[in-house]
């Protein structure tokens, strides 16, 4: 089903359905941006659709909805475990074909890997209904078409938002009741971004060659790269955590353990006590993350962790592109091949 | 309600033996058995949580040898008999027993890597009969470090037995100075095809002493290696021990050399 409504008409939806719904967007923090005068444009809760950031790319994804940064797993009195209460109320995520396709990645770890389900990312997840924002045009550093990433039909409901007036489709009976009284019928489908300016060519080898981890190409990331992490937050498929317990400072024997995002660039992910450690150097940490994306992970689920969101590109303070880096290295395996000929 | 696997469980701690000036075994109340070569999560509120091999299992109770190394490691060492202990687990796949029967048995293990493999040894200690050998190779930093010092006496009995200090000092009673890897050339291979050896240490003694023992004729996929890495949950879920498409915590921590090979860190 179809329809067309105005901005006020799309308000009133919103209200009606913040009534049974948390409702998480894409909003503006204003100067809140990496340089003075900037912005960000990061996931909160809505209720006007003027807060809704559709024109521009978001600089965090809404991964934050399920995987919280910081999440308490126990609170802890004495020696008592106690888990924390969730909210229980649903929720509606507007997020891109890329984004919805990362929750697929962020799935595979959480809910499949080892054949165990992690509880706080189910109870989270399992409330979550996906609202589509279309895209117009395909932003900077995006490369979701070479991911296979640019379409889904894994959504409740899609929205074309324009100046004039909102399109949308609904896909989820459960939904329908809301539109009953508003806008206006048609057959609205959401259309998808067919080709980006960033073209990747990712490898398809079954398996990589040896030489390859340790070839010149990574060396080139070992200073360029300051280990900031900033490409592992705002990707939508990073799934990595660490826990630890923290006490609260007024009485020590309360606290809670936690577990927040970790990530393979920074210092400290693979160390061990006793001082064992593994990647020392930041091109290491490259390759690590650019096999797990588009090989590795794919070689354990059968797709690759990578959507091609392009917000690695868009947020290293280094300028380095991961999607070059694929390149570069998509390159390197063939002229590789030849000399092995 | 599904379960929530980042919950542990209280166990009671039994007793404590001081192993050496740095490390204890903890004996736990168990009310199941555990794969030789499975790890558990230890847990202790407040403090934080770190995987730890099993270094001994029996009717109703399990060992663990733990070094005082870590901030979670060392408020174990707080703990006293009577005191619970928390634990998730147990993890990983283990050794594969089975396919050791009938096997001439080499064990290289350094430092704390003679923790995982003393209840292998335990067992064919307990069952001479299921194997043709075993020979036994520790290596440890120095003569303060050596573990398990009467279960070596014991050992020593039935099995081949070579111990090494990296250093010396004048309370030494062995005779033998030097890395593992010096000292791989004194066992002797009758048969290399019904064998198999297993290393476990830190990550540069693991590959030396596989290599080692590659260029003596032993096949890589008849080593048998024991992983260690940096885990948040066990389960799969927090990335630390991913290396290639492999997680330590679910697909080992025990590997064959020639998979652990492929596994670039």
């Amino acid at each position: 089903m179809g329809k067309s409504l105005s901005h006020n008409e799309f308000n009133v939806l919103l209200g009606a359905l913040a009534k049974d719904y948390n409702i998480y967007a894409p909003a503006r923090f204003e100067k809140q941006g990496r340089f003075s005068d900037t912005d960000i444009i990061r996931y909160r809760q809505v209720s006007q659709v003027e807060e809704i950031v559709w024109q521009a790319k978001s600089t965090y994804s809404p991964k934050e909805v399920v995987m919280p940064v910081t999440q308490t797993l126990f609170y802890f009195t004495q020696t008592e475990y106690r888990e924390p209460e969730t909210d229980t109320r649903p929720c509606l995520v507007f997020l891109r074909a890329c984004d919805i396709n990362g929750f697929a990645s962020l799935d595979k770890i959480y809910l499949e890997n080892g054949g165990t389900e992690d509880i706080y990312y189910k109870r989270l997840r399992e409330k979550v209904k996906f609202i589509l924002i279309e895209c117009h045009t395909s932003f900077d550093n995006c490369f979701c078409v070479s991911m296979g990433a640019n379409t889904t039909d894994n959504y409740s409901m899609a929205v074309r938002f324009g100046e004039e007036n909102i399109q949308l489709e609904l896909k989820d009976e459960q939904l329908a009741g809301y539109l009953d009284n508003i806008g206006q019928g048609n057959d609205f489908k959401p259309q998808f971004i067919q080709e980006n300016k960033i073209k990747v060519n990712v490898p398809s080898v079954a398996e990589m060659p040896d030489w390859i981890y340790n070839d010149q190409m990574w060396k080139q990331y070992d200073h360029r790269c300051i280990a900031c992490g900033r490409c592992n937050t705002t990707c939508v498929t990073c799934s990595c955590y660490t826990a630890l317990d923290v006490l609260y400072d007024d009485n020590c024997q309360v606290g809670e353990r936690r577990r927040v995002w970790a990530s393979c660039h920074i210092d400290g992910f693979t160390d061990m006590a006793g001082g064992h450690g593994f990647r020392k150097e930041n091109g290491a940490r490259m390759r690590f993350k650019v096999f797990h994306k588009i090989y590795d992970f794919n070689k354990r689920f059968g797709k690759h962790m990578c959507v091609g969101c392009g917000r690695c590109d868009d947020n290293c303070p280094e300028y380095i592109s991961y999607s070059n880096c694929i390149n570069i290295l998509n390159d390197r395996l063939k002229e590789g091949e030849k000399a092995s000929v | 309600m599904c379960n929530n696997h980042l919950k542990p469980r209280p166990y009671r701690l039994l007793s404590i033996k001081k192993e050496s000036f740095t490390e204890c075994t903890f004996r736990l109340e168990c009310d199941h058995t555990p794969v030789i070569g499975q790890f558990y999560e230890v847990s202790l509120p407040r403090v934080g949580e770190m995987p730890i091999s099993i270094s001994g299992i029996g009717s109703g109770w399990l060992d663990m040898t733990i070094r005082a190394v870590g901030h979670v490691s060392t408020a174990v060492h707080t703990l006293k008999p009577g005191d619970n202990i928390f634990l998730r687990g147990p993890y990983g796949n283990g050794f594969p027993m089975a396919e050791m029967e009938g096997k001439h048995i080499i064990i290289a293990a350094g430092g704390c890597g003679v923790s995982p493999i003393r209840p292998i040894i335990e067992h064919f200690y307990n069952h001479p009969e299921k194997i043709t050998a075993m020979d036994l190779l520790f290596g440890f930093k120095d003569p303060s470090l050596v573990l398990f010092n009467q279960d070596i006496d014991r050992w020593k009995e039935k099995f081949n037995t070579i111990i090494t200090v990296d250093q010396s000092c004048s309370t030494w009673e062995g005779k033998n100075v030097g890395l593992i890897t010096e000292y791989v050339k004194q066992v002797k291979i009758p048969d290399f095809q019904n064998m198999e050896v297993i290393i476990v240490g830190p990550p540069i003694m693991m590959k030396f002493t596989a290599q080692e023992f590659i260029k003596h004729g032993v096949a890589s996929e008849r080593i048998i290696v024991s992983m260690e890495r940096r885990m948040s949950c066990g389960v799969g879920k927090c990335g630390h021990c991913k290396v290639g498409d492999k997680y330590v915590c679910l697909d080992g921590p025990v590997f064959r050399y020639d998979q652990a090979q492929l596994l670039i860190d």
